[in-house]
């Protein structure tokens, strides 16, 4: 019966925000008619004439248009065709969406769909991760939903708020996870910025995001086999990023493995690391590890790719090594 | 496409026709822009003095012979327009309604200002007022612009005019081009305006395009091009009106083009000696506000007893509202929240 994936939601969360909210349009490249390249807006154009406008190859004016309509009142969502476009559109992410409440005190309410990871095939330039870049800037408000449901129920929430969101959607995602039906509100989910423990544990935790959640608590069932109980924590904002769940969980556990899809230096598996080493330092009963992509451009061939990024099989090695420290 | 032949018969238009301008153009509003330019150049000179004796830090950014082509768009604008000024647009920002008090406030970091010491100098703005807050990074407020106007449509307000300036430099910008292209598409009431001062920083134009004329690129876009007189009020106030009020008809992007220069370094710590001085001797390099009031009186639209006594009532107010921001509080580390983020509940855990 599971019907709904994770593109869906995407889609049925936009339609939803369009019906009940005049305030949102969406702008992206292909979305109109087309229907956008992974069809996240499929046939809203027809449903909503006028408010999911096809935009120029011009990342860096996209985000430009978005903000200024949001500083006139409305809530913009851009579509990035995919994430690794964004640096195109950089700038005025960064200088001008995330710096605008701070210099100005005017709020700038947009969504940056950012169709995000790796799939086979996919190559250095469609298969990036870019939540850590993003989650440098204060003012960003970085969302790596890992599940269908908060796919769904965090694209409200990221429209509703009035701080620009990077709304980091795993590509790998939108087709092979499924749902039976989707949450009727935002309120039925965790609270904004709340992490969610995807699997309770005692042996170990795992923190990880968006699709290394997937591959964490397929490495977590591995170890069932070994006779350890792994806890999973799904950090799904990783801006902001909720230490106290993650110190709570270490505190059950005593261990800490991080894994991440994006590259490790200066990611958010350090920053976990860094926040649990400062902050809970006394509650590792060994060093906290982490496992992200290895350090080149994502490769093409999938034999590569499949190497290149964390799996649950390459999770489950890490977490036998840590538990052995 | 019947947008390139328009772009066309437009361009015939560009040619800025002295006579039809100086007619339009009516004595407020020249004594209002007028006055606007004395202000701005009064105010820019105590900003000067308070930097040279330490009061300002950081930097100071003067539009001094760009106020005519500044003030001309400033005073075509009105509540409920947007407009997003750049770095030498003190004439047109304060014609727009930005003051002299708060542009003192800025660049003196008084915590009573509209940037309360988070952002200064001529980075400042009220965005909810339709007035952007420039970023450094040039060409961005282009885009942002069309945001606001594209809200604007939304919103069924027909009759808002969005504006931005930049320097020659600027358009050599990818966000530049992006922005502009967009308006074109979006078939936006955009007015952005050119002020070529020949020089970007201390890059002369040979080195910043390889164009013979910048306004020909309004045919590469799509959008009707103006050139104005950059340093003749008159016929700033006469080209950029009708370019306002051709976007405003909901003709779509209007882009002017004004060759001047600046008689000022980039900033007060730079003399601008690569300028040379045949080109500051050249009709180029004639000062704006001399030859507005020249053309004024000449009109009889003012008289020497009145721009002199405009003068001193600039002057002192300048003097006052000065020595009041500078007993004004700084702002207090303490007392900041030290969060970016507008929503209450993201403060704490970051």
């Amino acid at each position: 019966m599971s019907s709904i994936t994770y593109l869906e939601a995407i889609r049925l969360a936009q339609q939803r925000a369009l019906k009940e909210d005049p305030r949102v349009f969406i702008y992206g490249q292909d979305i109109g008619a087309f229907g956008g390249a992974f069809k996240a807006t499929k046939n809203l154009a027809k449903e909503f004439p006028g408010r999911v406008l096809d935009a120029p190859i011009s990342e860096d004016a996209m985000v430009g248009l978005a903000i200024g309509a949001a500083i006139e009142g409305m809530r913009p969502i851009v579509e990035m065709q995919f994430a690794d476009f964004s640096t195109c559109g950089f700038n005025q992410i960064v200088n001008q969406a995330a710096t605008l409440h701070y210099r100005t005190g005017t709020p700038c309410p947009i969504v940056v769909r950012l169709p995000s990871g790796g799939t086979p095939g996919s190559g250095p330039f469609h298969s990036q991760s870019m939540e850590a870049i993003y989650a440098h800037y204060p003012g960003l408000v970085v969302m790596t939903p890992a599940t269908v449901e908060d796919a769904y129920t965090m694209l409200l929430e990221a429209i509703s708020i009035d701080d620009p969101v990077i709304f980091c959607e795993h590509k790998f995602l939108y087709y092979h996870l499924k749902a039976e039906s989707l949450p009727s509100a935002p309120a039925e989910a965790l609270p904004f910025g709340k992490a969610r423990i995807a699997r309770p544990g005692r042996d170990a935790t795992i923190v990880a995001y968006s699709a290394m959640v997937h591959e964490a608590l397929a490495a977590a069932e591995e170890l069932v086999q070994d006779g350890y109980d792994i806890e999973v924590v799904d950090l799904r904002t990783v801006r902001p990023i909720d230490t106290d769940t993650i110190l709570a969980s270490v505190a059950r556990t005593g261990r800490l493995l991080v894994v991440g899809e994006a590259w490790p230096w200066g990611g958010v598996a350090s920053e976990v690391i860094a926040r649990v080493a400062s902050e809970g330092f006394g509650l590792l009963d060994a060093p906290p590890q982490r496992l992200n992509a290895k350090e080149t451009p994502v490769p093409y061939h999938p034999a590569l790719w499949g190497t290149h990024r964390p799996t649950a099989s390459s999770v489950a090695n890490s977490l036998r090594q840590l538990l052995e420290l | 496409m019947t947008k390139a032949n328009s772009t066309k018969s437009k361009g015939s238009e560009t040619k800025s026709s002295e006579e039809s301008s100086t007619a339009r153009v009516n004595r407020e509003l020249s004594r209002r822009a007028y006055r606007t330019m004395l202000e701005a150049r009064l105010l820019e000179e105590k900003l000067a003095a308070l930097y040279r004796s330490g009061k300002i830090v950081g930097g100071v950014f003067l539009g001094r012979g760009q106020e005519a082509l500044s003030v001309a768009l400033g005073v075509h604008l009105r509540r409920g327009d947007i407009y997003a000024p750049l770095i030498r647009d003190q004439a047109g920002r304060l014609a727009f309604g930005d003051t002299i008090l708060d542009t003192l406030r800025t660049y003196l970091g008084s915590s009573l200002g509209s940037m309360r010491g988070r952002d200064g100098n001529i980075h400042r703005g009220r965005p909810s007022e339709g007035y952007h807050a420039m970023i450094s990074h040039l060409g961005a407020m282009v885009s942002t612009v069309c945001g606001s106007l594209v809200a604007k449509r939304f919103h069924g307000e027909k009759s808002a005019v969005g504006a931005t300036c930049i320097g020659e430099g600027g358009t050599s910008t990818g966000s530049f081009h992006e922005g502009m292209n967009m308006a074109a598409i979006e078939n936006l009431p955009l007015v952005v305006v050119v002020a070529n001062n020949q020089y970007s920083y201390s890059t002369p134009n040979e080195r910043q395009f390889a164009c013979s004329d910048l306004l020909a690129r309004a045919a590469g876009y799509g959008v009707s091009g103006h050139r104005a007189v950059g340093n003749d009020l008159v016929d700033c106030l006469g080209v950029i009106g009708k370019a306002v009020a051709t976007a405003r008809r909901g003709e779509g992007p209007q882009l002017v083009v004004a060759d001047l220069l600046r008689l000022v370094g980039h900033g007060e710590h730079d003399d601008a000696s690569y300028i040379p001085e045949v080109m500051k001797k050249s009709p180029l390099g004639r000062d704006c506000l001399e030859l507005a009031r020249q053309s004024l009186i000449a009109q009889e639209w003012l008289s020497d007893d009145e721009a002199d006594s405009w003068h001193k009532a600039v002057e002192k107010e300048v003097e006052e509202t000065a020595s009041k921001v500078l007993r004004e509080p700084a702002p207090d580390p303490s007392e900041e929240d030290w969060n970016a983020f507008a929503s209450p509940s993201l403060g704490r855990n970051l």
